[in-house]
């Protein structure tokens, strides 16, 4: 293969797993964004994503369906989480939700397990046409498909975000939730819409990940892991953060494991934290506030 | 307008205010002096429905709102300005107003909101110039303009307003003064909370003196300020 078209052909894959990190940290940034705390069950919502879709799949046949019932399946069970785990929280701090949260993230795993089993499942690409071949380079269609579908799913948040009242009132609450109450914004409410997007973005990105990966229960720690470093490298809270985090960890590890060795790969995301934590605590677009009092 | 009787609130097991009782007519202006720690804005924040009160009663034109959620009391037409102004820093001017509205906005819109948009800019044309700027890049004297802004923006009978004047400069505190007393011509109601008692007493009709989370002293504002021991305690003279 020539230099050129290897570089090629690993952006674009690269690319696609940026895609899925991106979702997972924008998860994780938009439950920061409303409690301050990291939700360690964002990975765990990602393998229901994936395997709820697979069990779906073995029953209907349509993977369309099967795909869009488990991304809104998964978003009860994060509805339900927030209202059966955080909310009842008589004085929740951010420490108490993160702690909340790593207990949750093994609930949620060994209900998987126990429901829909151990082994890895999967179900064929959203294409019949596995593989396209452009100008010398092999793409997979999946990867297409997670291209454009996270491209959607990220226009629709920022449109949500910056036009509807909901999605300014979900902004105003993260800003100041006392200031969103005077204003009348119930803060709970925003709280559990969050992890009703989080859980969203996670089952997305499991559904059209699965095709590619298979989907296993014990996977969701390293999902989780891979999204908080993201979430990190892009800066915490920041929605543009998430997106950038996400693409540049998947192009690290896509040029990393080709480069480098292909057992690097997991490791690129932890060097990634670890060098971030050291040099830049807040992230590419994560800074100081900026309020005048 | 407003009823508050023996009103106890507090932090767990701390009380701050022991038995308040205080009255503001439709149509008055009515300021709270006290020194910083006095329980002002408790007292405020326990009004404005942020702090669930453990005793007493709040009555807006007869209503008992005591157990009304935050957002409930919004539509009893009281509406806060809290200290330290509190606006939505990462959002636009345009949509701290918008916020303002909330209520009014969702779940059903009310046609209205952008016709008082148009008036809170017209009160603070200032607001209109930044309406596309980030309201935390604002200065403090703008910001007090936009908390006020957004206030009005629920069309409250009953505004709230506490320590308008803080960390502000004495030309700009003129100005928010102005406009409060403004405020209040055109019919709104107001209980104004200050440790600037020497405006707070100027622009109100009526004051309370609050000390240690109780009422010490009630008066006309006058002759609050021409007393010797309000004088000394609170005008500094």
């Amino acid at each position: 293969m020539q230099t050129g078209s290897a570089a090629l052909q690993l952006l674009v894959a690269g690319i696609g797993t940026g895609s899925i990190y991106a979702l997972i940290a924008l998860g994780f940034n938009v439950v920061f964004k409303s409690t301050g705390a990291m939700n360690f069950a964002q990975g765990e919502w990602v393998v229901m994503g994936g395997m709820i879709s697979a069990l779906l799949f073995a029953s209907f046949s349509n993977i369309g369906i099967a795909c869009v019932a488990a991304v809104l399946i998964v978003m009860m069970v994060g509805i339900l989480s927030e209202r059966l785990v955080i909310w009842p929280l008589r004085r929740p701090n951010t420490l108490l939700i993160t702690l909340v949260s790593i207990g949750l993230a093994i609930f949620t795993r060994s209900l998987v397990m126990m429901i829909l089993g151990k082994k890895p499942v999967g179900y064929p690409a959203f294409s019949q046409t596995a593989t396209l071949t452009v100008g010398g380079i092999t793409i997979q269609t999946q990867t297409l498909w997670i291209i454009g579908l996270t491209l959607a799913f990220l226009v629709i948040m920022h449109f949500f975000f910056e036009r509807s009242i909901i999605g300014k009132a979900l902004r105003a609450a993260a800003a100041d939730r006392d200031a969103a109450a005077i204003v009348g914004v119930k803060v709970e409410t925003t709280v559990m819409l969050s992890f009703a997007i989080a859980a969203f973005a996670g089952a997305l990105a499991g559904a059209i990940i699965t095709p590619l990966t298979l989907s296993s229960y014990d996977q969701g720690a390293m999902f989780g892991f891979k999204g908080f470093s993201a979430a990190m490298l892009g800066g915490v809270g920041s929605l543009p953060g998430a997106v950038i985090g996400g693409l540049a960890l998947g192009l690290l590890e896509a040029f990393g494991s080709f480069y480098i060795s292909s057992d690097f790969k997991d490791a690129i995301a932890f060097a990634v934290l670890l060098l971030i934590l050291f040099v830049r605590p807040s992230g590419f677009l994560g800074r100081a506030d900026v309020v005048k009092v | 307008m407003l009823e508050v009787e023996a009103l106890e609130a507090g932090y767990g097991s701390i009380k701050v205010l022991h038995k308040i009782s205080l009255r503001v007519e439709r149509g008055q202006s009515v300021c709270l002096i006290g020194a910083n720690g006095a329980g002002k804005s408790t007292l405020l924040r326990s009004l404005a429905g942020l702090l669930r009160p453990s005793a007493g009663r709040i009555l807006i034109e007869g209503k008992e709102i005591a157990n009304a959620s935050a957002s409930a009391r919004l539509d009893y037409g009281i509406t806060l300005v809290p200290e330290g102004r509190r606006v939505f820093a990462p959002m636009t001017v345009r949509e701290n107003l918008e916020m303002g509205a909330y209520r009014r906005l969702w779940p059903r819109r009310d046609r209205g909101v952008a016709a008082d948009m148009d008036m809170v800019f017209d009160l603070f044309p200032r607001l209109r110039e930044r309406q596309s700027q980030t309201a935390g890049l604002l200065s403090g004297g703008e910001q007090q303009m936009l908390a006020i802004g957004r206030a009005l923006m629920s069309k409250p009978r009953l505004m709230l307003l506490d320590e308008p004047s803080m960390g502000l400069a004495p030309k700009v505190v003129q100005e928010i003064f102005a406009t409060i007393r403004r405020l209040n011509a055109e019919g709104m109601s107001i209980l104004l909370a200050e440790q600037n008692a020497n405006m707070a007493l100027k622009s109100a009709a009526w004051g309370y003196v609050i000390a240690e989370g109780e009422i010490v002293r009630t008066a006309e504002s006058a002759s609050l300020a021409s007393d010797p021991s309000v004088r000394a305690a609170y005008l500094g003279l």
